[in-house]
Order: C-alpha cells, then sequence, then structure tokens
C-alpha cells in the first residue's frame, strides 16, 4: 500500500501527542525537586518511598484484590453468558431481548450506571448491612461492567469458530459434556483469556465506579491518585504512576501475544 | 405435544434444552437485572421525589427536578443547566470529529505497517488507552501549567497573560478530551480499514477521480462500520465524562457529569441528581437510536 507521507507524519505527529503525558510524569518521576517542575537532578528517591507509604502499598493491594476477584466472577458469568447466547436455539425475540441486556452495560455512560448503584446500594442497606459501601460493593459494580465486556469477546471468539466443529462432534457421537470439556473450552480459551485481561484491565483502570461505590476503608490507586491531584500532587505520584504506566505496557503486549494466535 | 429432537447423541425437547441454557444465561443476566436495571428503575423513581432540608429524600411526588433541569427554578427561568446540557452535547461532538479527522491517517498508517510490526504499532494505540484516565488527565494538568513549554509559548505570542496557564480552560479540556478517546476511534477504524477492498480505490483512480473524490466514495463507505462504532465509543461516555472537566475545565466549565457528581456530593440533592442522570441517558439513548438507523448490526467490541 502506498501512503503519501503526509498520512505517516499526521500518525505519527499523533502517536506523539498520546505519548507526550506519560512522558513529563516519567521524567518527572525521577526529579529531585519536590516541589514544583524544575529540573534539579536525577534520584531514585521517589520510588523508594513510594514502597515504604502504608497509605500507596494499602490501595495497590485494595486494587489488585478488587481487579482480582471482580475479574474471575465476570469471566465465569460473561463466559457462560457467550456460550448460552451463541449455541442455544433461542427463539428470535429472546435472543434479541438477551442482547440487549448484554449491551445495556456498554452503552449507559459510567457516571449514571455509578449514581444508580449508589441509590440502590443505599436502598439494599434498609434490608441488610451487607451493602455498606466497601470493597464487596465495589466488586459488585465491578463485575456488572465486566461480564458484558467479556461476554462480548467470547462471543465474537464463538462467532469466528463457526459451526463446524460443533457438527463434526456430533457426528462422530460426542456426548455434549464432552463436546463442551474437550471441543469447546479448550478452542474458546483465547477468547477467555482476552475477555478476562480486558476484564482486569477494565476494573485496574475504572475510576467512576470506585468514585461512588468506595468506602472510607476501600482506597484504590485511581481513587488515591485523584485525591492527590486535587491536594497538590507529591514526586510519589509521578512514581506511582510511571509504574502503573508500565505495568500496563507489559499487559497490553502480553494480551496481544496471546490474542495474536 | 413436544417435538423431540436429538442434541449431541441425545433426544430431548426444546423444553428441556432451554432449561439448561437457561442455567448457563441466568447468573449474569440475574447480575445485570439486579445491579444495573432496577438500580436504574430506582433512579427513575427517585427523580420524581423531592430533597429534605438535611439532603435526605422525601417520597413526594415532584416534577419539580424536570423543571429544574430545564432552567426553571425559584426566581424564574435560568439558562444555566440548559448551557451546561448544550455544552455537553457541544463538547462531546467536537471531540468526537477531532477524533475521527486524527484517527483516519492514524489508522491508515498501522494498516500499511508490514504484518510483523502492524500488531505493536496497534499496541502502540492501546497502551494509552489502557493507562489510567485520572493520571492521564494530572499529565495534561502538568504539561499546560505557566512554567511548562507550551503555556510558556503561548506566553512568548501573546496569546496568554504572563504567568498564566493553559489550564483550566475550555481547550485543556478539548485536549484532554481527544487524548482520551482517540484510541476508542483508531481501533475500530483500523479493523475497516485492514479489509479495505483496494480494488475500488484503484478502480475510482482508473476513472479520474481526484483524491477527495475517491476517498469519499470508495474509502468512506467502506470504513463506515467501524467509524460508526468508533463514534458510539466517543460519543457516549464524552458527554457524561466528569474527571477531565472536573480536573482541566476549572469551575467555569463543567458539564453534565459534574453536575450529576455535585447533586450527589456537595448539594446532596438526590432527586435532582437522579433527573439530571435521566436527562443524560435520554441524550444517550436518542445519540444511539439515531446511529442504529444507519448501521444495523453494530458490535461494540
Amino acid at each position: 500500500m502506498r501512503l503519501n507521507p503526509l498520512i505517516g507524519i499526521s500518525a505519527i505527529a499523533t502517536l506523539a501527542f498520546l505519548y507526550l503525558p506519560m512522558l513529563a510524569v516519567a521524567v518527572l518521576s525521577f526529579n529531585k525537586t519536590r516541589y514544583g517542575l524544575t529540573w534539579s537532578g536525577f534520584t531514585w528517591d521517589w520510588y523508594v518511598r513510594l514502597f515504604s507509604n502504608p497509605d500507596i502499598l494499602e490501595a495497590a493491594r485494595n486494587t489488585f484484590v478488587l481487579a482480582l476477584l471482580s475479574t474471575m466472577i465476570a469471566t465465569v458469568l460473561g463466559t457462560l453468558f457467550a456460550i448460552a447466547l451463541e449455541r442455544y436455539p433461542w427463539p428470535r425475540r429472546s435472543q434479541g431481548f438477551l442482547e440487549n441486556i448484554l449491551y445495556l452495560p456498554v452503552v449507559t455512560p459510567d457516571i449514571i450506571f455509578a449514581v444508580a448503584l449508589v441509590v440502590a446500594f443505599g436502598a439494599f442497606r434498609m434490608v441488610s448491612s451487607l451493602f455498606e459501601p466497601g470493597l464487596f460493593t465495589m466488586i459488585l459494580g465491578h463485575v456488572t461492567f465486566q461480564i458484558a465486556f467479556v461476554a462480548l469477546t467470547v462471543r465474537s471468539r464463538l462467532k469466528s469458530l463457526g459451526h463446524d466443529l460443533d457438527e463434526a462432534a456430533r457426528d462422530l457421537y460426542a456426548s455434549y459434556g464432552y463436546y463442551v470439556r474437550r471441543v469447546l473450552l479448550p478452542l474458546l480459551t483465547p477468547g477467555i483469556v482476552a475477555g478476562a485481561m480486558l476484564a482486569f484491565t477494565l476494573s485496574l483502570d475504572d475510576f467512576v465506579i470506585s468514585f461512588f461505590t468506595a468506602g472510607p476503608t476501600s482506597q484504590t490507586l485511581p481513587l488515591l491518585i485523584y485525591a492527590s491531584v486535587r491536594r497538590g500532587v507529591t514526586p510519589e505520584i509521578h512514581a506511582l504512576s510511571t509504574l502503573i504506566f508500565l505495568i500496563t505496557v507489559l499487559l497490553v503486549l502480553a494480551s496481544e501475544r496471546l490474542t495474536r494466535r | 405435544m413436544n417435538r423431540l429432537i436429538v442434541w449431541f447423541g441425545e433426544l430431548t425437547t426444546p423444553a428441556k434444552l432451554y432449561r439448561r441454557g437457561l442455567w448457563f444465561l441466568l447468573p449474569a443476566v440475574v447480575w445485570i437485572l439486579g445491579l444495573l436495571v432496577i438500580p436504574g428503575l430506582s433512579l427513575v423513581a427517585l427523580s420524581f421525589a423531592e430533597r429534605g432540608q438535611y439532603g435526605e429524600v422525601v417520597w413526594n411526588f415532584t416534577l419539580e427536578n424536570y423543571a429544574r433541569l430545564l432552567g426553571y427554578g425559584i426566581f424564574g427561568w435560568s439558562p444555566d443547566t440548559v448551557l451546561i446540557l448544550l455544552r455537553s452535547l457541544w463538547v462531546a461532538f467536537v471531540t468526537t470529529l477531532v477524533c475521527v479527522i486524527l484517527a483516519y491517517p492514524l489508522a491508515f498508517f498501522i494498516a500499511s505497517r508490514p504484518p510483523r510490526t502492524r500488531y505493536l504499532w496497534l499496541a502502540l494505540v492501546i497502551i494509552p488507552f489502557w493507562t489510567n484516565l485520572v493520571i492521564r488527565t494530572y499529565a495534561w494538568q502538568m504539561l499546560l501549567a505557566p512554567d511548562f513549554p507550551f503555556a510558556k509559548l503561548a506566553q512568548t505570542l501573546g496569546l496568554l497573560a504572563p504567568d498564566a496557564g493553559l489550564y483550566p480552560s475550555p481547550l485543556a479540556v478539548y485536549i484532554g478530551m481527544i487524548t482520551a478517546f482517540l484510541p476508542f476511534v483508531v481501533m475500530p477504524l483500523f479493523s475497516s480499514v485492514e479489509r479495505l477492498d483496494w480494488s475500488l480505490v484503484e478502480a475510482a483512480q482508473d476513472l479520474y477521480a481526484n483524491r477527495v473524490r475517491t476517498f469519499f466514495q470508495a474509502v468512506w463507505p467502506q470504513t463506515l462500520p467501524g467509524l460508526t462504532v468508533g463514534v458510539i465509543l466517543t460519543f457516549i461516555p464524552a458527554m457524561g465524562m466528569f474527571v477531565i472537566p472536573d480536573l482541566l475545565g476549572g469551575a467555569k466549565y463543567l458539564l453534565v457529569g459534574n453536575l450529576i457528581q455535585q447533586q450527589f456530593y456537595a448539594s446532596r440533592d438526590w432527586p435532582y441528581g437522579a433527573a439530571v442522570s435521566l436527562g443524560l441517558m435520554v441524550m444517550t439513548l436518542v445519540g444511539l437510536a439515531l446511529y442504529r438507523r444507519r448501521g444495523k448490526d453494530v458490535d461494540l467490541v
């Protein structure tokens, strides 16, 4: 394909524009000055302090636990949902209803989603003390938006598989259990893994849902960063942001590897 | 009468089969109904209630929240909230438009890379998208600060007062929004561009179409499926965004998202907050319906 060089220049400039903010944060995370943006020498100090700051470690732990638990739940539910949607001969109208349910979490603006949860948890609390804002309510919220993304990813994999192998399995007298275990699940694994990684990163990245459903004891890293941006940023936050960025790069590269097959 | 069918060597009936499928389906559907649909409906109910003296909810039926949404208050009509709604639409529109304009060259550039490096380039677009939004927004705050080169340049050119920064400002909100949403347009657009039928482009060129015409008649229609997804994924969340205007816009450049957040925190007026949320939801659904008419089967992922 021949391209006008202007297209290449514009593309590279756009990419640079996307990376500029991260670059600036990374450079500043090695800056000796505590306040202000002037460069006064290289230091690892902020990274060292980062790992001795109990608030940040606590938030990191919360973020990770939240992402892990909600991803596990969402992956199971989303995968089952996708299989049911694609592999059972539902009547057309129920199929349409189910698809609308599936798209609902994707198209609802997350702020609406979040305040709806605030209201609902408020109502649930009148019945049960289980719904005090905290890790549990955050998991409930995260799973709800993750399910849809897992299901959509797995479903697109199911669609690209087609029905040939189903029919082959049937013709060769596989039972349904055998077919699921030995044919469907192995073939679906890349899709399930991709969906799970998507769900995991969505949870790590989420700010809005967590902001509204978090309790006083369940700070996550995005919430902590937001709070410090409002209060006045310390260089530890630069270091933290740089680390999160690096972890993201690794995750994306790993998932590219996995899904390319 | 029950029809018998064969399902993986088993003689069964459709009813039995559905029952089994239901076990796969039910957990996810119950979850979404219980934590999205029912909460959404309670939001509707709440929007017709009143705020009590201490910020509690009083269950008296009233349409006052919706009147306020349209700008009617105790002092008569004021354009403030209507302005915020229109501004949200406008910001979302401009953001989407600029993202589309920037995404085309990028999508074509990535598609033109050799297959071995193509996915690496795509990963380069995805990485900022996965980097936390709060971090990226904060990074722009810093880059637009008074003693950073961008603001310095604007100061020397006389566009800014000396010692002034480029944030908080509407411009900063646009920059934040565009960097946040660009990957959402690039990714689906790229998948359309990758599948482009180039023989149509050649045909257009053989028939002496100029570049503009070639683009609009041979390329653009083929990229519409991807473009539609990109536009939906950008326009809807851009309208409800509250982090970016909060951190980059300053108090004078609020969007609907900020208005909602204020009602649930600072003002503690949940019923009004619920009404504003429904206003946003209606704008979202209208936007979606307009697009549904264009591209029928829209896959969002």
